[in-house]
């Protein structure tokens, strides 16, 4: 696999991660549990679709179609989403974990990216990074205060960390041409990233109150960066292209 | 939650509590139904004074600050935030708004009415002499 290619690769899963996990967190919006955090949990969607379209933008200078055609017009089997990003938002519990797992390991990837060799890429990681850390300081506060907050909180968040656990190794699913990016300075790969995502999480669970599951549970599901996706993903494309379908010149 | 009694509006707000409705539950904090308010101020630049914007309700000062983020900073140039608990303010009595007419004639009061203009251009070229003699 070339470079190009593998830059590509890397571009569609970092994008489509974000639009999927965008679209998700902002099934909450109206729903939240206080206004404050309906607002601030919106906000943070609308950040991550914000920033899927800078990712798709650089994949469109790369010779591929447009970011609303990206978006909009493909299946499920062509997204290259993990599967975390796209499970049914759940309960609260559920939905702040798979946030707090999600947007650590993104903001490891931003970290990494913003000495990236393709300078396109570093620029847009150094323009999204605050963004991407306030996620992470509204997803460790949220975490830290459930985690241990009361008997009932702590065992909801420690259940649906255990149920995310499997998933969330999945973000990390090696690609085609790992080599390739680290070896042309792209990216540090996601065996590295994974690494580093586990040296940060680990002490704020504990910290929280919170245990991983014991290593020899340990199954990451892959197959969401190639395609493979659960039942959930194709209900989400089809709702979100909606207006789309209806009309692809529809502006707002 | 919002028990149905005869309309009362049931707030933690300061503004609506300040606004001595009868009835309702506005201080219920204890009884868990809502979370205290925390009165946010906003700096837009490093240096300058920060400025009082609005509240949040939070049940902490951590949370406080991640929602006044969002709620306040979202669309404004920001440099810094604090927020502290409503419960901390003490504010003087409408009632008593009186005592702030003062009467006007008292001009040596004022800053303006100094004259001291003339003595600070004195210093400055006393000081630029002596910078220029050494």
């Amino acid at each position: 696999m070339d470079s190009i290619a593998a830059l590509k690769e890397l571009l569609y899963k970092i994008a489509d991660d974000q639009l999927i996990i965008g679209h998700r967190n902002s099934e909450w919006t109206g729903l939240g549990p206080i206004l404050e955090e309906d607002i601030a949990f919106s906000s943070m969607a609308q950040d991550k679709l914000g920033q899927s379209e800078h990712i798709y933008n650089l994949l469109n200078q790369l010779g591929e179609a447009d970011a609303d055609t990206v978006a909009f017009t493909r299946n499920a089997p062509q997204f290259h989403c993990s599967q975390l990003a796209e499970l049914p938002i759940g309960g609260y519990d559920f939905s702040l974990i798979r946030h707090f797992l999600f947007d650590f390991a993104e903001y490891l990837r931003f970290e990494a990216l913003k000495t990236s060799a393709y300078q396109p890429l570093a620029q847009v990681a150094k323009k999204f990074f605050g963004e991407i850390k306030y996620h992470t300081m509204h997803a460790n506060t949220w975490v830290h205060q459930l985690g241990k907050g009361n008997e009932e909180s702590n065992s909801k968040m420690q259940e649906s960390l255990n149920y995310a656990w499997n998933y969330a190794l999945g973000m990390f699913e090696p690609g085609p041409a790992e080599d390739v990016l680290i070896k042309e300075n792209i990216f540090i790969g996601e065996k590295a990233l994974q690494d580093q995502w586990l040296a940060v999480i680990t002490p704020l669970l504990e910290n929280s109150e919170l245990t991983i599951p014991a290593k020899a549970d340990w199954a990451p599901i892959y197959g969401g960066r190639t395609g493979t996706h659960t039942e959930y993903l194709q209900p989400l494309l089809s709702e979100m292209t909606e207006v789309y379908t209806i009309d692809p010149s529809a502006d707002w | 939650m919002a028990e149905d009694n005869n309309n009362e509006i049931e707030s933690l707000d300061p503004r609506i509590s300040r606004a001595s409705l009868t009835g309702g539950n506005h201080n219920d904090v204890d009884g868990l139904i809502h979370f205290q308010t925390f009165e946010v101020f906003h700096q837009s630049k490093r240096g300058t004074h920060h400025k009082h914007v609005g509240i949040v309700h939070a049940p902490n000062p951590d949370m406080a600050l991640l929602y006044a983020k969002e709620q306040y900073a979202r669309r404004e140039k920001t440099a810094n935030i604090w927020v502290a608990p409503s419960s901390s303010i003490s504010s003087t009595e409408y009632e008593d708004d009186d005592i702030f007419s003062t009467t006007p004639e008292k001009l040596y009061r004022n800053p303006a009415s100094y004259k001291v203009m003339d003595r600070i251009q004195a210093w400055k070229e006393r000081e630029k002499k002596s910078t220029d003699e050494t």
